[in-house]
């Protein structure tokens, strides 16, 4: 199964997520945040870090990327995309998942370990749901924001996907850490699962679950 | 040529740290009866003549503002 890890200008963790994707047994593609062509690839992964170095707003210049429109239109054919930290706020100002992430209520830069309850079966998310996750948080703008209704609608509709455990980082309205898309097939995470899929780099192996988990949605489509 | 100003706003039901961290840092310069401050951010623009008011809107809304958590006027100078 293939799928594709974009870099834009300023992204720092699309190598951690290509060797998520290889250890789960997948093959990673490399997509380029100027291209029009996603290369066929069965799933899309947005990355963590600066793109365009947070200018205007995080992810603001990288939701207009021209890789962004062929997602998005993928998106609406049911491609699952995967947007963590810097990719989440990506994907919420392309308008592909509901909300916003703003600055930490503390003001301060959280980097720390993380527990997360998944509650929501997503495409992402099969290997993993009513499990705990253990999985490192590095950001200052990682507080997710949504009007009374929106969030009522995220609940109600059980498309939060990912919660703060023990702790609440950043601020995030009803500790929310991910959501996602009403088809369940784009996903959203301020924490980084791709962080934590070796021993001897992370606080656990937790992460390599969403990774298997869409190459099994993929398989299965 | 013509001089456009897009004030951007966060909305007021949005919780500002920045905007506490500088009411803070009043305080610290002795200074009293700053009661709040809201931090936003402020757009100079310089359009052709062509570029009407519907693609101002546009700019603003589309890429300077977030309207899911920022309000934003536009002024023609």
């Amino acid at each position: 199964m293939n799928v594709g890890v974009i870099t834009f200008p300023g992204t720092l963790d699309d190598g951690d997520a290509a060797r998520a994707v290889r250890l789960a047994g997948g093959t990673a593609v490399a997509l380029w945040h100027a291209d029009h062509d996603l290369r066929g690839v069965d799933a899309v992964i947005v990355p963590g870090g600066f793109s365009y170095g947070d200018y205007l707003r995080a992810g603001a210049i990288a939701s207009i990327a021209p890789i962004m429109t062929e997602v998005v239109a993928a998106a609406g054919r049911g491609l699952p995309v995967l947007g963590i930290c810097n990719g989440f706020q990506i994907l919420c100002e392309a308008g592909l998942l509901p909300g916003a992430l703003v600055r930490n209520a503390g003001l301060h830069f959280v980097c720390r370990d993380q527990w997360l309850t998944v509650e929501a079966a997503t495409a992402w998310t099969v290997d993993l749901v009513g499990r705990e996750m253990l999985v490192p948080v590095k950001n200052a703008e990682g507080r997710y924001v949504a009007d009374a209704a929106t969030l009522a609608e995220l609940e109600d509709t059980g498309r939060v996907v990912f919660r703060y455990a023990g702790g609440n980082p950043n601020g995030s309205l009803n500790d929310i850490a991910g959501v996602a898309s009403a088809d369940g097939r784009v996903v959203g995470l301020m924490p980084h699962p791709e962080h934590a899929v070796d021993p001897l780099t992370g606080p656990s192996t937790d992460g390599l679950a969403l990774f298997t988990s869409v190459l099994r949605a993929t398989t299965a489509a | 040529m013509a001089r456009v100003v897009v004030d951007v706003m966060p909305k007021p039901e949005i919780l500002d740290p920045q905007g506490q961290a500088v009411t803070g840092a009043l305080a610290r310069l002795g200074i009293t009866g700053v009661a709040d401050v809201r931090q936003g951010k402020h757009f100079e623009l310089e359009v052709d003549d062509a570029v009407d008011d519907e693609t101002l809107e546009r700019i603003a809304c589309q890429l300077l503002a977030n309207p899911v958590i920022e309000d934003w006027r536009v002024t023609r100078r």
